[in-house]
């Protein structure tokens, strides 16, 4: 699939002398959601403002869309819409007028039927001629959407868009950015809730301390790292486990009625398959068992901890 | 060109004023009205005139010069400012625009709005005494250029403030006390020799006279130099802020 924004060699170094990043490389496919997670001061909203034009690279180069962020940062920008994790609002100006704006901002003569277009797509049309204050924040966040929008851009950074947004319109959220993606705008989102990025994302990427640690496939990546365990009630409670399971490290739990096996996506089949023969083999039997897996939660905070 | 950025811009600017109509003309013009009340008619009537000019005549020009400076730092540092103090400024910093584009748009407004307010005081003026311009067109250069000049000087306050304490820091320490001392109400032929030359420092001397010079065809220093002053402040104006782009300063880490 092509690329639609490639990130070479990227640093920058703060007046501060911190370094937010160091050496990043990435790639965004053309028409996927790209979910990027990172701690805290990782580097993500100085990646994504590089990207946009709000900070300058210290060493490095972002093309968009083929176009070098700064060297021809018009062709490069007119392709792009930024929502900001901050709730940046003109207070006393109207939903259409700020939209308005946006869009002769980037180039685009007027189109009161495109505009129409997104406020209605994004529920916001009843509200055109409400004053920004007047709006609750997840309407403001709407309004910030749909400024991004208004340029119709090839590529949207969503920077924590659902952050402060309660749980019903974090779920409407996550439905149009699905209609976005739909449409052909290439999503790259920040997020905090890596709930979000496992509901949304085709890829993932993890950052940290500056520096990507990892992007994959989401469900490459579940299927890689996602740990798996099988737990099995057990009709009887046994003290210790019986000689010759030991090689599939069960744990013993609850009252010595809870057998919990860990095993590779991978292996699945055939782990639990020949654990079941020999469990019956030794005389053990379960009156339930269950499967679960590692969320993607965990596979961050296991990825980010090995590197600390 | 990015057209529809800068007409943006401007038109977003000029929303702004609509929607302060009485902070941004009314309360302008009424406090010149007082001007014109107290020195012109009451004071006024009680002084010589000079190079044959009423008083009342003679100090129009350096009022409506000292509304034009002070509006167009005014308009056009809040316009920048604001934008940074509440974080909007990402949009303008992220849209393809390049910084004469950006310029353009908040200075070409600032400009306007204070050029309108200097002839919507010009006409006020015209209530109280009498006024003849007998240049016109350097009237009107004289008004466009200053306006823009300190419209570009107050984007750099604008600019360069990171609170609302220093962006009235300038006007009301600097430019205001400059324009005051700058002949606008009084030739500086009138000061004691020492204090001629001290004034030649005060670049306001420079645009007070030549646009005293449109209208009565008498001004302190050479119309030529008042004209030359007036765009070596412009340009050292647009050299920094040409810096200011170039660097990133204070709008790019």
């Amino acid at each position: 699939m092509q690329n639609i924004i490639s990130v070479a060699n990227l640093s920058k170094v703060y007046a501060s002398g911190f370094e937010a990043l160091k050496d990043v490389s990435l790639d965004i496919r053309r028409g996927e959601i790209f979910a990027l997670l990172g701690p805290n001061g990782a580097g993500k909203t100085t990646l994504i403002s590089i990207i946009c034009g709000l900070v300058n690279p210290s060493r490095g180069r972002v093309l968009a869309d083929g176009h070098d962020v700064v060297a021809e940062y018009k062709a490069a920008r007119s392709r792009i819409g930024l929502v900001p994790q901050e709730l940046t609002t003109d207070a006393f100006e109207t939903v259409w007028a700020t939209v308005t704006f946006s869009r002769g901002l980037f180039g685009k003569p007027a189109n009161p039927a495109h505009i129409e277009k997104i406020l209605r797509e994004l529920s916001l049309w009843d509200k055109k001629d409400s004053k920004l204050r007047t709006l609750s924040g997840g309407m403001k966040r709407r309004v910030m959407i749909a400024k991004a929008l208004s340029h119709e851009p090839d590529i949207l950074f969503l920077d924590e868009p659902t952050a402060g947004v309660d749980v019903e319109l974090r779920r409407d959220m996550w439905e149009v950015v699905r209609q976005l993606r739909q449409s052909g705008v290439t999503i790259i989102l920040t997020t905090h809730y890596i709930e979000e990025a496992e509901e949304m994302a085709d890829r993932i990427g993890v950052i940290h301390r500056g520096q990507i640690i990892l992007v994959e496939e989401k469900a490459e990546l579940m299927r890689k790292l996602g740990k798996k365990q099988l737990t099995l009630q057990l009709q009887e409670p046994i003290d210790a486990l019986p000689a010759g399971l030991e090689s599939y490290g069960l744990k013993l739990d609850g009252a010595g009625d809870e057998l919990v096996y860990s095993y590779d996506a991978d292996a699945e089949q055939k782990g639990i398959a020949d654990l079941l023969k020999a469990l019956g083999a030794a005389g053990i039997h379960y009156k339930d068992l269950q499967t679960s897996q590692r969320s993607l939660e965990e596979i961050f905070v296991s990825l980010v901890s090995e590197r600390t | 060109m990015n057209i529809h950025a800068i007409r943006a811009i401007y038109l977003f600017e000029m929303a702004r004023t609509g929607r302060t109509l009485l902070q941004s003309i009314v309360a302008p013009v009424l406090s010149t009205s007082l001007y014109f009340i107290v020195f012109g008619a009451a004071i006024g009537s009680r002084m010589q005139e000079i190079d044959g000019v009423s008083y009342g005549s003679f100090i129009v020009p350096g009022l409506i010069m000292l509304t034009l400076l002070t509006q167009s730092i005014s308009n056009a540092s809040f316009a920048i400012y604001f934008p940074k103090f509440t974080g909007t400024i990402y949009e303008v910093l992220s849209a393809p625009v390049s910084p004469v584009e950006i310029v353009t748009g908040y200075v070409g407004a600032a400009a306007t709005k204070s050029i309108i307010l200097a002839l919507i005081i010009l006409a006020t003026a015209g209530l109280f005494v009498e006024i003849e311009i007998q240049h016109p067109v350097w009237m009107l250069l004289f008004l466009v250029l200053t306006a823009v000049t300190f419209s570009l000087f107050g984007f750099i306050i604008g600019i360069w403030a990171d609170g609302f304490e220093k962006l009235q820091l300038v006007p009301l320490l600097i430019v205001t006390p400059l324009t005051f001392l700058g002949g606008s109400f009084y030739s500086i032929n009138m000061l004691p020799p020492v204090w001629q030359t001290v004034a030649l420092f005060n670049p306001v001397v420079y645009l007070v006279s030549g646009f005293r010079w449109s209208f009565f065809g008498t001004a302190d220093v050479n119309i030529g130099i008042s004209l030359s002053m007036t765009l070596v402040f412009l340009f050292i104006c647009l050299a920094i802020v040409t810096w200011i782009f170039r660097t990133g300063y204070r709008l790019k880490n």
